[in-house]
């Protein structure tokens, strides 16, 4: 038996509902329907009355799981698209990332968002937000790269007192897989090292991890060690972990899905460089998406987002300086 | 179900009301001496940022107040300075939010008009208009999820909000979950400086509830009797089930948008017609016509407003102001989670 990453957030959600009454799931076609994507497919028949389908008006959504946080629920927002959460953007920011510091009443609130780029589907059904949410205050943003990570993650962000922004990538959705749900997981707020090296540390987070990981194995039959660490939740960012790698390798290239201006992967190089300048033998370096909005054609999408191609030709480059 | 939109006349004097009308005056009468101290304490320089007063909408807002029973919902707007006083608003909460006491429900990180007490059903308004109307919503779902009945949310809005999409979806939102929501609209006739001219087209505000499937009735927002008998009514049947319910109140900002603004756009015309009465002035006329007070009564009553609220202010004067090194920076409930930024080091 094996499990999908789109299963196991079903399964946090299943199991989030049947633990604890004060959970609900509020989203867009969310309920007999199953959602978009089916991550709470027959969710609604488990659990009557507690998986309840939204009109289309995201700041009403996020409105309204901030107004049942104040009363103690713990809801689960779906976004059908991470694309889509840019209506409910004042909620999220402003209401729910403002609550707890301006009145003292906690607003554990879990928004999921499917995200990221498949082939096909265009501008406004593929893109990252995760940089946008957590350059504000009061957000706990997760992007979680394994199933093992959706599952265990899911269930922590519903059991936080904080706003969670849970970026979940819709290319992950089907074909990564794993034998079993995890029964036990680092805490949020700590990084992985995804696989061990010595001669340069890639970090990354999401989908990209995997596109690390097969220029690690490439590079692995060359004689270069390359480390990947996967950031897992990138607010907070786990700067020990990644300071840690550089200085174990002298060598930092992060790798972000999202576009270039700013961002988790220009946090990350401006952490290193501040406080870990002298631990590397080479500039930081960062890669991420083109600065356009993303394309529908695969050929221009494949082409747009970084790719275990072009992060190979970025480690090269690297490791020449 | 769309209901009649109805135009409601004052109720005729009648013995019941008296008492009703008597505590709503009563807290009008405080609001205004409240708002007039924090205009007196702006001119003299003692309140940081903006004020924002209440003059002219005390009427509508008092009887929001007065509708609404402890275990009720109230998202107050920043003229509601009547309403949240006889919702129970201390007028400490008041004095410590407009001068930055940490000792107020706001610890001087939000100030003036942006304060609550969430848990105890008051929310603390975000300046983003229109977003408060969804969280009463979601307050109102989440206690129908966990079985309570009979509890009411009111929302105050202004005719400027009407025109924002969340105010939109809210409304909208509230309909299809038939929640016992009344959104209370003060078409004051300026949105800061623009005019209803500029903002809507519709014939009335009345219109927009009737495209939801709200119920809806305008009221004169001049006349404290009227805005007692309409909004008691719509909390009445929001509480028992008749769905959202949403009141239009015609009325007069009777000042600036905040203290800063000296409304010099205001058409003369509109201050002299019957919706620039100032309500405070109207209801004392009835009272006193209705031989429910007399003079004397009334300015016992203000003596002791102005003798409360000038007690709150000498305490709250007295208090710590808010201290940088004592704060914690953090604006997560999960300390752990909170990213220890650190500042540019010394001696590198």
């Amino acid at each position: 038996m094996s499990i999908t990453y789109l299963e196991a957030i079903r399964e946090a959600q299943a199991r989030a509902l049947a633990e604890d009454p004060r959970v609900f799931i509020y989203g867009q076609d969310v309920g007999a329907f199953g959602g978009a994507f089916k991550a709470t497919k027959n969710l609604a028949k488990e659990f009557p009355g507690r998986v309840i389908d939204a009109p289309i008006s995201e700041d009403a959504i996020v409105g309204l799981a901030v107004g049942a946080a104040i009363e103690g629920m713990r809801p689960i927002v779906e976004m059908q698209f991470a694309d889509f959460s840019t209506p409910g953007f004042n909620q999220i920011v402003n209401q729910a990332a403002t609550l707890f510091w301006r009145t003292q009443v906690p607003c554990p609130i879990t928004i999921r968002l499917p995200s990221g780029g498949t082939a096909g589907s265009g501008p406004f059904h593929s893109q990252c937000m995760e940089s946008v949410y957590s350059h504000y205050p009061g957000l706990v943003v997760m992007t979680p790269a394994t199933v093992e990570d959706a599952y265990s993650m899911l269930l922590e962000a519903v059991a936080l007192d904080d706003p969670v922004i849970f970026c979940e990538h819709k290319l992950l959705y089907y074909h990564l897989k794993a034998e079993k749900l995890p029964s036990e997981a680092l805490p949020v707020g700590k990084a992985r090292i995804a696989r061990e090296g010595r001669d340069m540390t890639i970090v990354a987070y999401s989908a990209m991890v995997h596109e690390a990981l097969a220029v690690a194995e490439e590079f692995a039959t060359e004689g270069t060690e390359i480390e990947v660490v996967d950031l897992r939740s990138v607010k907070p960012l786990d700067t020990d972990t990644v300071m840690a790698s550089a200085a174990r390798t002298g060598r930092l290239l992060c790798v972000g899905e999202e576009w270039p201006w700013g961002g988790v992967t220009a946090e990350v190089v401006a952490r290193v460089a501040s406080e870990g300048f002298g631990l590397l033998d080479a500039p930081p370096q960062r890669l991420n998406a083109k600065d356009t909005p993303v394309p529908f054609h695969p050929n221009l999408w494949a082409a747009h987002r970084p790719t275990a191609r072009s992060i190979a030709v970025a480690a090269r480059n690297l490791l020449r300086l | 179900m769309v209901q009649a939109v109805i135009n409601r006349q004052a109720v005729g004097a009648v013995p019941a009301l008296r008492e009703p009308y008597l505590q709503a005056y009563r807290y009008m009468a405080l609001a205004r001496v409240l708002d007039d101290k924090f205009a007196s304490l702006y001119r003299g320089g003692k309140i940081q940022g903006g004020v924002f007063l209440s003059r002219g909408q005390e009427a509508l807002s008092v009887s929001v107040g007065l509708s609404l029973c402890k275990g009720d919902v109230f998202a107050p707007l920043i003229r509601d300075t009547a309403g949240r006083l006889a919702f129970g608003e201390p007028i400490l909460d008041a004095v410590r939010t407009y001068l930055g006491s940490p000792l107020g429900p706001m610890r001087g990180r939000d100030g003036n008009v942006h304060r609550g007490r969430p848990k105890a059903g008051l929310l603390a308004m975000i300046s983003h208009l229109g977003a408060m109307i969804s969280v009463v919503n979601g307050m109102l779902l989440a206690r129908r999820l966990k079985g309570a009945a009979g509890t009411v949310g009111v929302a105050s809005i202004g005719d400027g909000a009407t025109s924002t999409g969340a105010f939109h979806e809210a409304l909208n939102q509230a309909a299809v979950e038939r929640l016992p929501l009344v959104l209370v609209i003060a078409n004051n006739q300026y949105a800061y400086s623009t005019p209803t001219s500029r903002q809507f087209a519709c014939r009335s505000l009345v219109d927009k509830a009737v495209g939801y499937g709200v119920g809806c009735s305008a009221v004169d927002g001049t006349d404290l009797a009227a805005c007692l008998s309409v909004v008691g009514e719509a909390v009445s049947e929001a509480r028992e089930g008749r769905g959202p319910q949403m009141v239009v109140a015609q009325l007069l900002r009777l000042c600036g948008h905040g203290e800063h603004d000296d409304a010099s756009y205001v058409d003369p015309k509109i201050k002299r017609s019957p919706v620039g009465r100032d309500c405070l002035k109207v209801s004392e006329e009835y009272l006193l016509q209705q031989c429910w007070a007399d003079a004397d009564t009334l300015n016992s009553w203000r003596r002791e407003a102005a003798q409360n609220v000038d007690e709150a202010i000498a305490t709250v004067q007295r208090e710590p102001t808010p201290d940088p090194y004592r704060e914690d920076w953090s604006a997560l409930v999960s300390k752990h989670l909170t990213e220890p930024h650190s500042e540019p080091a010394n001696g590198l």
